[in-house]
């Protein structure tokens, strides 16, 4: 008994500290509708801010520790107003997707700056004084710090309750959430108030990080380790929910406290488990408000896809035969980057199918993906199937999964729909990384090579060129027959679509599953590029791949992902193999081009010749 | 369509040029890869290591009349990543040979790389077995002792403890499964009056370490076995000290001592661990002095395990190489086995039969002084003297 109710007070004390900063991310989301996916990096700051100021500040006194820690937190918003001013205030009311990216383009930032000022080294925190020992709670031996983390969580939860509720400021933040548009017609500025709300959050972000320090080293893996937890309590909780954030944040620390006791490997899977069943039963989160499904978001200026001329037909073929040409011409390094190339344009373009024409705004496009290179590699290693049986398995298992998860995503809109894609694919992520009967776990999947006749790099790449031509050509035509044409429909407005006679729910249901098969196709065939697969195909980093490549080719363009997936891979090859900082770079290209040229690059080159024709 | 042109033009001339043959006072190159931005604690003294190495090398002539060229590659601790480099270091650069990795996963990964494409593969850093034995394939050689070795070290030492019920906790991959395996089998054979009463498998590095630390507690362990490292090991060391976890309680830790993952800790090290590691501070053999002094004056930092890991890579890969006096692959490979080499630990030797050398570790407890980790009552063991025979090798590469 004792035992049950000293891990429920850690699991209390781990579910403050996930609080304060998820609590963060759910009032920028609430104004802004801004994803903030830099919130770990600024929770990362916080405490390596903090390990620094500390011991500026005084070792061992109390007011020392305390003062670094909110000075930390202080210069974390401080930060947090600066990027908002300097990046986000210019995506307000974009696609849904380009904050998200934008953000994305921080974190990469952040995480090199975080590694060029502080250097590579772990740096442990001073205990809080006064407060590292133990105190007896109903006989059991409780760390004191823990018992203040306890208490910080609520303190703060009822803090922005009260200034919520009670401030000019919290009056005006409400009405923003409720009607930014009649805010603005009433006089108030909103630029200060949003400016304000990213500097309240990106506070509450560092101090959650701050607090960290006697518990964690500053290390450089926190970002991402914590705005995934982070993700899951806010959705879980109901975005924009503080009191449900709370609520959520004690649920997914208790069920970590409580699965290490029972189910010590698998505790990953769990969190992520409980988080989709959640949103199964309520999509919009323990205590949040259902969304009305919006019309798209789709950036102003729509273009309305169109067959190719006769033109675009020559060019293509042209293309695909220098591309051809490669085969005996390049060595064999050209030829695996060509087919990275190529595998990673067929993915771009199922995801292109799946947000651009299908307009489902999809965050966990990985999942499909990994499910078809795992499809595939486990055929090899546990059935002995070669190739090309194997490479069948690939869109069958992205396709299948697709319509599962399908099911239950595509009735969702906006910021849950993105979730909700995320959440599925963290569950085969962190089932791939501790199922390791099966997947190998962190160890992949090795030994998954050609065919002997398709060994040589040469004959590889035209086996990856005929199949992912063909990949596009169907995605291409799907786009133009009668079901392509219903899906575009409902994307553009739902509510008419449905007056005449479209089930608009059931086409975006088969458009993602569709898209589901060309991703695992991909997948499959990435899987025989590597000789090998492992977890990190299903994690985030891989969807944001997809998203990148997307966005940077021209959501609204279908030769887009093509050129976006040549420039991006293209790219970041050139860059991890000529600078340690390739991050840094990376993330300031994706900055500027969802800042800068929102419509993509095949987008913008359209927009030139539309103008220059006139 | 023109924008299609310029790409493909610079690519076929970078293909040309790329394909030029190689004369003979041409550098020979070496294609490195590790985990220099995902693990850079210890990465980066490794690079440092081999950085000396190959500038002693060079200074005095060279191999075979060529200086050495090492292009190195980061994997980002990510597998994928991994053999993505490989390929390029082999396909574009024309390395003769790969070496480095830290992780096992990407060990694994990379040695399956180098069966596929008949590359030699110096593993330096991977401590699982399965590189060398139950997964070992004739292109992949390796340096440092692995975990059935060092886990023998730790588990010989744990036999003479009065403790019968024993706990583990380690990454829930390659490295901890394999780690706590070996430890498991030796102790409990040597030991059968032993139980194993609770067993932790956190995530590798997202330990939620109060849990986990009570959860241990819970089961009353009389000794604990630790193999987790990095900000997992500070995270845990923190919480057990804190919840008493560690009072009467002996506790035996894998890589333990070594500098670059107890350091961090500082005068909070958990005094009284057995640990594996390197007491670069007292270890005073010519061999390692001499090295310590040539790498304090380059880097101007003291050498930690990485470091010697690195310089020992190179010089057992420029002695194959001089001994081989060629660089074709199936002459550096016959070179590799049996090569007997000097290290700043002393001599070492690839054995033919499974290409792992007998590099060893240092053993002792782990106490603090001057506010930093230092090992005491260490000792030198041998990798030749805890090493499996030929015919036990032989069996563990017939069960795959």
């Amino acid at each position: 008994m004792s035992f049950i109710l000293a891990q429920f007070l850690t699991g209390l004390a781990s579910a403050s500290s996930l609080f304060l900063v998820a609590s963060g991310l759910s009032v920028i989301f609430g104004v802004t509708r801004i994803v903030n996916f830099a919130h770990g990096s600024l929770s990362m700051l916080g405490t390596y801010l903090a390990v620094t100021l500390v011991p500026l500040f005084g070792v061992g006194s109390v007011l020392g520790f305390w003062g670094g820690v909110l000075a930390a937190a202080l210069c974390v918003g401080v930060f947090g107003g600066l990027l908002e001013v300097a990046i986000l205030r210019r995506l307000y009311g974009s696609f849904e997707l380009f904050p998200l990216l934008a953000t994305f383009g921080v974190v990469l930032v952040v995480q090199d700056a975080t590694l060029a000022l502080w250097g590579p080294t772990d740096i442990l925190g001073p205990l809080a004084p006064g407060l590292d020992g133990t105190s007896e709670v109903f006989g059991l031996a409780i760390p004191q710090y823990d018992l203040v983390l306890i208490a910080l969580g609520p303190l703060v939860l009822g803090f922005m309750l009260l200034l919520l509720r009670r401030t000019r400021w919290g009056v005006l933040v409400r009405a923003a959430t409720e009607d930014r548009e009649m805010l603005g017609a009433l006089g108030v500025n909103q630029k200060l108030l949003f400016t304000s709300v990213f500097v309240v959050g990106a506070f509450l972000a560092g101090l959650g990080g701050a607090v960290q320090i006697p518990r964690e080293p500053a290390n450089l893996l926190m970002d991402l380790n914590i705005i995934a937890e982070a993700f899951v309590v806010v959705v879980v909780g109901g975005l924009g929910s503080l009191t449900g954030a709370y609520l959520a944040a004690v649920l997914i620390g208790e069920i970590q406290a409580f699965g290490i006791v029972l189910f010590p490997e698998i505790t990953l899977v769990i969190v992520f488990l409980v988080m989709a069943v959640v949103l199964a039963v309520r999509p919009w989160g323990l205590l949040g408000r259902p969304e009305p499904v919006a019309d798209s978001t789709l950036p102003a200026g729509a273009v309305v896809l169109r067959p190719m001329g006769k033109v675009g037909r020559l060019a293509v073929a042209a293309a695909v035969a220098t591309l051809a040409a490669l085969a005996w011409l390049a060595g064999p390094y050209y030829q695996q980057v060509a087919s990275e190339i190529l595998v990673f344009a067929l993915f771009a373009a199922s995801l292109q199918f799946v947000t651009g024409v299908g307009g489902i705004i999809t965050f966990g496009h990985a999942a499909y993906f990994g499910l078809g290179a795992y499809g595939a590699a486990l055929m090899v290693r546990h059935a002995g199937l070669p190739m090309e049986f194997a490479l069948l398995a690939a869109p069958a298992a992205g396709g299948i999964g697709a319509l599962l998860f399908g099911w239950f995503s595509v009735r969702l809109g906006g910021a849950y729909l993105a979730m909700l894609t995320l959440a599925f694919a963290q569950i085969l992520w962190s089932a791939a990384s501790q199922w390791y009967a099966v997947t190998g776990g962190d160890n992949g999947i090795l030994g998954v090579w050609p065919s002997p006749w398709a060994s040589d790099p040469a004959t590889f790449f035209l086996v990856v060129l005929v199949v992912c031509v063909a990949g596009l050509a169907g995605l291409r035509w799907t786009a133009h027959t009668p079901f392509g044409y219903a899906l575009r429909a409902g994307r553009d407005s739902p509510r008419r679509s449905a007056a005449i006679g479209i089930d608009v729910g059931t086409r975006r249901w088969a458009g993602f599953a569709l898209g589901g098969v060309f991703a695992g196709l991909a997948g499959g065939l990435y899987a025989f590029l590597k000789g090998s697969v492992f977890p990190g195909v299903l994690a985030i980093p891989t969807s944001v791949d997809g998203l990148v490549m997307v966005l940077l080719g021209g959501i609204q363009s279908l030769t887009g992902p093509w050129i976006g997936a040549a420039v991006f891979v293209g790219l970041k090859t050139l860059l991890a193999s000529a600078t340690d900082y390739w991050r840094i770079i990376l993330g300031t290209v994706i900055i500027l081009a969802v800042t800068g040229f929102p419509q993509g690059i095949a987008g913008t080159l359209a927009d030139w010749t539309r103008r220059e024709g006139r | 369509m023109t924008v299609r042109l310029p790409p493909l033009g610079a690519l076929l001339v970078t293909v040309a040029m790329a394909a030029g043959p190689a004369a003979a006072d041409d550098p020979i190159r070496l294609g490195d890869i590790n985990s220099y931005t995902g693990l850079p604690a210890f990465t980066l003294p490794y690079r440092n290591g081999w950085q000396l190495a190959v500038e002693e090398i060079n200074a005095t002539g060279g191999v075979l009349g060529r200086p050495l060229e090492v292009i190195s590659r980061d994997d980002g601790a990510r597998p994928g990543d991994a053999v993505t480099a490989a390929s390029e270091l082999v396909s574009r650069e024309r390395v003769v040979l790969l070496f480095g990795t830290l992780l096992s996963n990407v060990g694994l990964a990379v040695s399956d790389f180098a069966r596929q494409r008949k590359v030699p593969f110096l593993a330096a850093e991977p401590l699982t077995d399965a590189l060398v034995w139950e997964e070992g394939n004739r292109y992949t050689f390796r340096l440092r002792p692995g975990t059935y070795v060092q886990a023998a070290m730790l588990a010989r030492e744990a036999a003479k403890l009065p403790a019968k019920r024993w706990a583990t906790i380690a990454p829930n991959y390659e490295y901890g499964k394999s780690a706590v395996e070996a430890f498991r089998s030796l102790l409990s054979a040597a030991r059968p009056d032993v139980a194993w009463v609770a067993e932790q498998w956190p995530a590798q590095f997202k330990i939620d370490a109060g849990p986990t630390v009570q959860a241990l507690a819970r089961a009353e362990p009389e000794a604990i076995y630790n193999v987790t490292f990095g900000a997992d090991l500070a995270k845990f060391v923190r919480e057990g000290k804190l919840r008493r976890l560690f009072e009467g309680r002996p506790v035996v830790s894998l890589l333990g001592g070594e500098p670059e993952w107890i350091d961090p800790l500082k005068a909070e090290a958990p005094e009284g661990w057995l640990v594996t590691g390197y007491p670069w501070y007292a270890l005073e053999t010519p061999a390692h002095v001499a090295f310590r002094e040539a790498y304090t004056k380059r880097f101007d930092d003291h050498p930690f395990m990485g470091s010697v890991v690195g310089y020992t890579s190179l010089k057992a890969i420029a002695a194959a190489i001089a001994k081989a006096g060629s660089t074709e692959t199936e002459a550096i490979l016959a070179a590799f086995r049996g090569l007997a080499i000097e290290s700043p630990f002393g001599p070492i030797t690839f054995r033919a039969f499974d290409q792992q050398s007998t590099m060893g570790t240092f053993v002792g407890r782990l106490t603090v002084r001057d506010g930093m980790p230092r090992m005491v009552d260490w000792k030198y063991v041998d990798g030749a003297a805890v090493l499996p025979s030929e015919q036990e090798t032989e069996r563990l590469r017939r069960e795959k």
